[in-house]
């Protein structure tokens, strides 16, 4: 079906009607004193909670953007960035369809999904032995 | 890199090296297949996501996973429209599911496996064999009590393959509001005597899912929840896992807020529709409907029938095809009720209690009073 023939439902909600843009904005406020003061990190499902629709693009939309952005690759893409609040990052993970499979808000000073996995590590101590090991015979 | 773990009463065994999963675990699995720690985080907070368990839990999900053995499925399809097996295979192809699927040995499952007749039945009888005790059976479909020839598989009909792969399970999953409550074909007069699984079977734990069909990451979370702790989850008073079932669509739905204003559409093409307000009078079933659909939703969390402008028709509770009109309220709020909105919080949660028994009996008295529509009745 050509798109322009898809009919088009004007299902909206108005905005002093939406719950949970303002409340998840102030947990992320909490979640981000804790951070500061005991160096705890938070993370919030937020596919766990009811929104309507545009509820969680004015949730994202108001955190923006800030200055480190990571593309994954990791059994289907992940984007991972840092909002405009430093300390607050969005990781969104998708599978190979790139439709969306889950999303957090993580408050952290970087999520554990970034960081190189000692297990990989190890893995990784044998691979270039064998490497080195193969290139002296 | 290695030291010795001493099993009780036993020898000296070698514990596997930092970073080197168990035999036979889905870490090895997952390893042998190439697929690095940092991707099966990914898996986990998405299992996570997926079982509804706060983001918290993703550490210890990913340590019990790491080590879950891969259990034995054994999948019987009986008096249904394979709209379940449908809505799990086809609504994602998400390589985390796939990774769930692939976790599990799925033995026997006569709408997706290449073998039929005898040689299908020798696996399910091979895989009850090996795994007597341990082995998980997923059921969709109701049973017919009337007559066995109803509905049969190989010959065997529904009820003695039921009572005969259910004595080695470990547990049962049933899928859909067929199998959970006998469903459509159990809807009045009900002429194969269907019945549910949890009729027949009263000496197994036994798992509803119910749904026409169930959300397909409800049906993988309680796998998941299975993989993950060895155990069932949490079930509620008609054998729901809490988890999914524990809270109303009418309690988690964005709408809501409409409702406790007392904005109402009243016709599918009023003002009322167009602003997306609440679809209690247009035969909602959301205030006595548990299910996870508000906020897991469907079609890769796209979105729910509500939010797509229709009324819940209430497909995951009991006899939801007897309920009275899927366009009739299931009581009009009155005047007080609109009201209530204004009063305090303790207030409106009494009038919601209030509210939730009076539409509770309606449903019931809707039940009593349904008439039957017979062939003759067709024939007008």
């Amino acid at each position: 079906m050509n798109q322009a023939n898809v009919p088009q439902f004007n299902i909206h909600v108005g905005t002093e009607l939406t719950w949970n843009v303002k409340p998840i904005l102030h947990e992320i406020r909490h979640a981000l004193e804790k951070l500061l003061n005991s160096g705890e990190s938070s993370m919030i499902d937020l596919r766990s909670i009811p929104l309507a629709p545009g509820e969680e693009e004015t949730i994202i939309n108001t955190l923006g953007r800030g200055e480190v952005h990571a593309r994954l690759d990791v059994l289907g893409p992940s984007e991972v960035y840092e909002t405009q609040f430093a300390g607050v990052w969005l990781v969104t993970h998708y599978n190979e369809n790139d439709s969306i499979v889950s999303r957090f808000i993580e408050v952290t000073e970087m999520p554990d999904v970034l960081k190189s996995q000692p297990e990989d590590v190890a893995h990784s101590l044998d691979e270039l032995v064998t490497e080195l090991g193969t290139e002296e015979t | 890199m290695t030291k010795d773990v001493r099993l009780q009463g036993g020898e000296p065994e070698q514990a596997p090296e930092k970073g080197t999963p168990e035999k036979g675990t889905l870490g090895e699995a997952l390893r042998s297949q190439g697929v690095s720690r940092r991707s099966f985080m990914k898996f986990c907070a998405t299992t996570a996501s997926m079982m509804a368990l706060p983001p918290s839990m993703i550490p210890l999900v990913a340590n019990a996973l790491e080590k879950a053995k891969r259990p034995s499925v054994i999948w019987l399809s009986f008096q249904e429209c394979t709209g379940c097996t449908e809505s799990l295979t086809r609504a994602h192809t998400s390589t985390v599911e796939s990774l769930i699927f692939d976790s599990i040995s799925l033995d026997y499952h006569h709408t997706l496996q290449a073998a039929s007749g005898a040689a299908a039945e020798a696996a399910r009888e091979a895989a009850m064999e090996e795994n007597h005790g341990n082995y998980l059976l997923v059921v969709d479909g109701s049973i017919p009590l009337d007559n066995p020839g109803y509905s049969t598989i190989a010959g065997i009909s529904n009820l003695d393959m039921l009572k005969e792969s259910a004595k080695g399970a470990a547990a049962i999953i049933a899928v859909g509001t067929c199998a959970t409550y006998g469903g459509i074909p159990h809807a009045k007069p009900n002429p194969t005597g269907a019945v549910s699984v949890n009729e027949i079977i009263k000496d197994k734990p036994i798992i509803n899912v119910p749904g026409c069909p169930p959300i397909p990451v409800v049906i993988t979370g309680v796998l998941a929840h299975y993989l993950t702790f060895g155990s069932i989850p949490e079930l509620d008073h008609i054998g729901r896992p809490k988890v999914f079932y524990g809270q109303s669509i009418h309690d988690r739905c964005y709408r809501r807020p409409f409702y406790d204003k007392g904005q109402f559409a009243e016709t599918f093409d009023d003002e009322g529709a167009k602003k997306g307000w609440c679809l209690y009078k247009l035969g909602c079933k959301g205030p006595t409907t548990y299910n996870a659909c508000a906020t897991t939703k469907w079609n890769n969390g796209t979105s729910f029938p509500i939010e797509s402008g229709h009324p819940c028709i209430g497909c995951s509770e009991p006899d939801f095809w007897d309920g009275g009109g899927f366009y009739k309220a299931l009581s009009l709020p009155t005047e007080d009720l609109s009201k209530t909105a204004v009063y305090t919080a303790a207030g409106a949660a009494v009038a919601g209690v209030a509210i939730s028994a009076l539409n509770r009996a309606k449903k019931n008295t809707s039940n009593k009073i349904h008439i039957k529509t017979t062939i003759d009745d067709l024939r007008k």
